[in-house]
């Protein structure tokens, strides 16, 4: 009955563009963590992105220049949290929701004026004949460059983490900021550092909600898009690459639900758009619980606030 | 180079004081955003914060200031017990929305039968509501190891969904000629919150929240579970020692704060919004939050924070109306209050000191 009207390559590559934001806010916060930090703030910063990245897209005319707004835009919010979480020493989750609650309504009060514009279309990339290749080229090779880019961006924390003296540091400050902080490492400049690439991240997923899968602007655009990100880090158990499986499995699930809603299924629209919500919760239930404890992996000094006293 | 240095114990004075301060530097800073949305900063506050209670329609506003503050206060309180445990159940506008939905849907069923015992039903019904959506979260928390923060937080946006539902579907008005929205409460005597005293926007919602700060008052400094609140949240592994289940006080904590916001949902919606619609929640779910830390997790504070919240809800409708200042602005300004919270805490708990020499 669901392929009836729908075509499964047109659905798989929307399943790509949906999982888009989510890989990136998730991956960028999936840094933020291993750093040591919790920013509960994912959702203001992808908002922030979102109308950062879409008032620059509309004003300049240039799509990549407004994913370059929505990451500064994003990252100037994490800066906040910087400053307040590594400086100020103040509790990680009560900032979080804080950046959560500003970056609603400060999204909201810049996009007063754009409301029902079209922003400039972000082209797919020319892929020649590849394209032309039944299914897979629907699939695989019809996407914009940030779609690429989020992958990429996947691969590179990874190789990051896995195998370079700066993934170790920053994992070293992740899991015990003590023991960082005696070997000599700057624990604060670093956790900085994650931060604002976290934000920037969250900004360019933001930015590619209201630029490329809506594309428009209207309040609460991102609709918990931050949220479930959080929880695919979770999901991925802090690994890269889970982080890809968790959103793809996500983004299949929300365009699952919208072509059913379009097909006119039996199930009322209403349950059918709180799926995403549920299944979320549901993943997280089964990796939190059981053998595959994903708590155990978690960086320990995860949401501790480090002062130097010596 | 400033440098902080840790008090041995927290400052007395600061934590008094840095509510204040975080208020003052707010108005600061509120004013420069407003100036740089082209209004006059000196008025916009002024509008905000002295006109809704000594301007020329006070007498108006005064009212709508316990309207707004009673379901704040209600959800704050709850919200505060759990903070101070480590327990943050962020989800409160979901409870907020499953109270009202399910008191509403209690008095619905009964409609039209006059009975002075449907509303203390409902209000039974109501905090069922908000406890049974809490206890999602603390179930998995305790039986599954599940982040209750992710949890509550999604759960919100499941309620919405469902609030959606029932305002098209299952609740609709079947005499709203197809119109979304409830039948509304106040053509329905039995079921209705009205105005107590007329003009003081005094309504059993408020009274619940009066009776819940000194509830709380009472909970935290005269009874045990009080006390392990506050000793779970100061020092969880001494706490461990003296027989703190954390579970019990996971279950607790979240089923009183969503108890408490699913009473707020229902006051509220057989009260000042009058009838289940698609949007009759305005948020006050997650402006309880800033209350709570406003109120620096203390009811008693937390009272005053809830009605000073409610003056910048009801300053920001009057800057809208007559500066045109935008609704928006209003809550990235509540947002900044809660920034500007968190950062004077660090007054709190560190001096700052002028470091002579580098810190390495």
């Amino acid at each position: 009955m669901m392929f009836g009207s729908i075509d499964p390559a047109l659905l798989l590559a929307s399943v790509i563009v949906a999982s888009v934001p989510i890989i990136l806010a998730a991956i960028g916060e999936l840094v933020v963590e291993k750093a040591g930090v919790l920013n509960l703030g994912v959702e203001g910063m992808m908002i922030m992105g979102a109308i950062c990245g879409f008032v620059a897209a509309v004003e300049t005319g240039s799509p990549v220049l407004g994913f370059v707004g929505g990451a500064l835009g994003a990252a100037a919010l994490a800066l906040v949290f910087a400053l307040l979480t590594q400086y100020l020493l103040t509790n990680q989750v009560a900032t979080g929701l804080a950046l959560t609650l500003f970056g609603l309504g400060l999204s909201s009060l810049i996009g007063q004026g754009y409301v029902g514009i079209k922003p400039p279309v972000t082209e797919d990339v020319p892929f020649g004949p590849l394209a032309d290749i039944p299914f897979f080229g629907r699939v695989l090779f019809s996407h914009d460059w940030v779609a690429y880019l989020s992958v990429a961006v996947v691969a590179a924390v990874w190789w990051v983490l896995r195998s370079t003296r700066a993934g170790l540091v920053l994992r070293a400050v992740g899991e015990s900021h003590d023991a960082a902080h005696a070997l000599g490492y700057k624990v604060t400049r670093i956790r900085v550092l994650a931060i604002l690439f976290g934000g920037a991240m969250a900004g360019l997923g933001g930015a590619y909600i209201s630029l490329v899968r809506v594309p428009q602007w209207t309040d609460g655009i991102t609709a918990g898009a931050g949220w479930i990100a959080l929880a695919i880090v979770v999901f991925a158990s802090w690994k890269p690459w889970r982080v890809l499986l968790g959103a793809y499995l996500f983004g299949g699930i929300t365009v699952l639900q919208l072509n059913l809603q379009a097909a006119g299924s039996a199930i009322p629209v209403e349950y059918l758009s709180m799926a995403p919500y549920l299944i979320t919760i549901l993943v997280l239930v089964i990796m939190s619980s059981g053998r595959g404890k994903a708590s155990l992996n978690a960086p320990a000094s995860l949401g501790q606030n480090f002062h130097a006293s010596r | 180079m400033l440098r902080l240095e840790k008090r041995p114990s927290p400052s007395a004075f600061w934590q008094k004081a840095s509510p204040f301060l975080a208020v003052i530097l707010t108005m600061i800073a509120g004013g420069i955003m407003f100036a740089a949305l082209g209004k006059n900063p000196v008025e916009a506050i002024r509008t905000i914060f002295w006109d809704p209670l000594f301007g020329e329609f006070a007498f108006y506003f005064r009212g709508q200031l316990l309207v707004k503050a009673g379901p704040l206060i209600l959800i704050a309180l709850g919200l505060s017990l759990g903070f101070r445990a480590g327990i943050w159940n962020i989800g409160a506008e979901g409870q907020y929305i499953m109270g009202a939905i399910i008191g509403a849907a209690v008095g619905l069923a009964l409609y039209p039968t006059e009975n002075r015992m449907i509303y203390p039903v409902m209000v039974i019904a109501g905090a069922f509501g908000g406890w049974a959506w809490a206890m999602i979260p603390a179930i998995l928390k305790t039986r599954f190891n599940t982040n209750e923060i992710l949890v509550s937080l999604l759960l919100v946006y499941v309620a919405q969904t469902i609030l959606a539902k029932a305002a098209t579907g299952f609740l609709r008005n079947p005499e709203g000629a197809g119109f979304p929205g409830s039948r509304n409460f106040s053509s329905y005597p039995a079921a209705s919150n009205p105005e107590l005293i007329a003009g003081t926007g005094m309504h059993w919602g408020v009274v619940a929240a009066f009776i819940a700060v000194i509830a709380a008052y009472v909970l935290l400094q005269r009874h045990i579970l009080g006390f392990h609140i506050k000793l779970a949240g100061q020092a969880p592994r001494a706490a461990r020692f003296a027989g703190v289940a954390p579970n019990r006080l996971v279950v607790l904590c979240m089923g009183i704060s969503g108890a408490l916001a699913g009473l707020a949902g229902l006051f509220e919606v057989t009260g000042p919004a009058g009838q289940i619609t698609i949007d009759f929640n305005v948020g006050y779910g997650f402006t309880a939050i800033i209350v709570a830390f406003l109120g620096r997790l203390n009811p008693v504070g937390i009272l005053f924070a809830g009605l000073l919240m409610a003056l910048t809800y009801i300053g920001g409708e009057m800057a809208s109306t007559n500066l045109g200042l935008p609704s928006a602005a209003i809550q990235a300004f509540q947002g900044m209050l809660l920034f500007f919270l968190l950062a004077s805490d660090v007054l709190t708990n560190f001096r700052v000191r002028l470091s002579t020499k580098a810190v390495a």
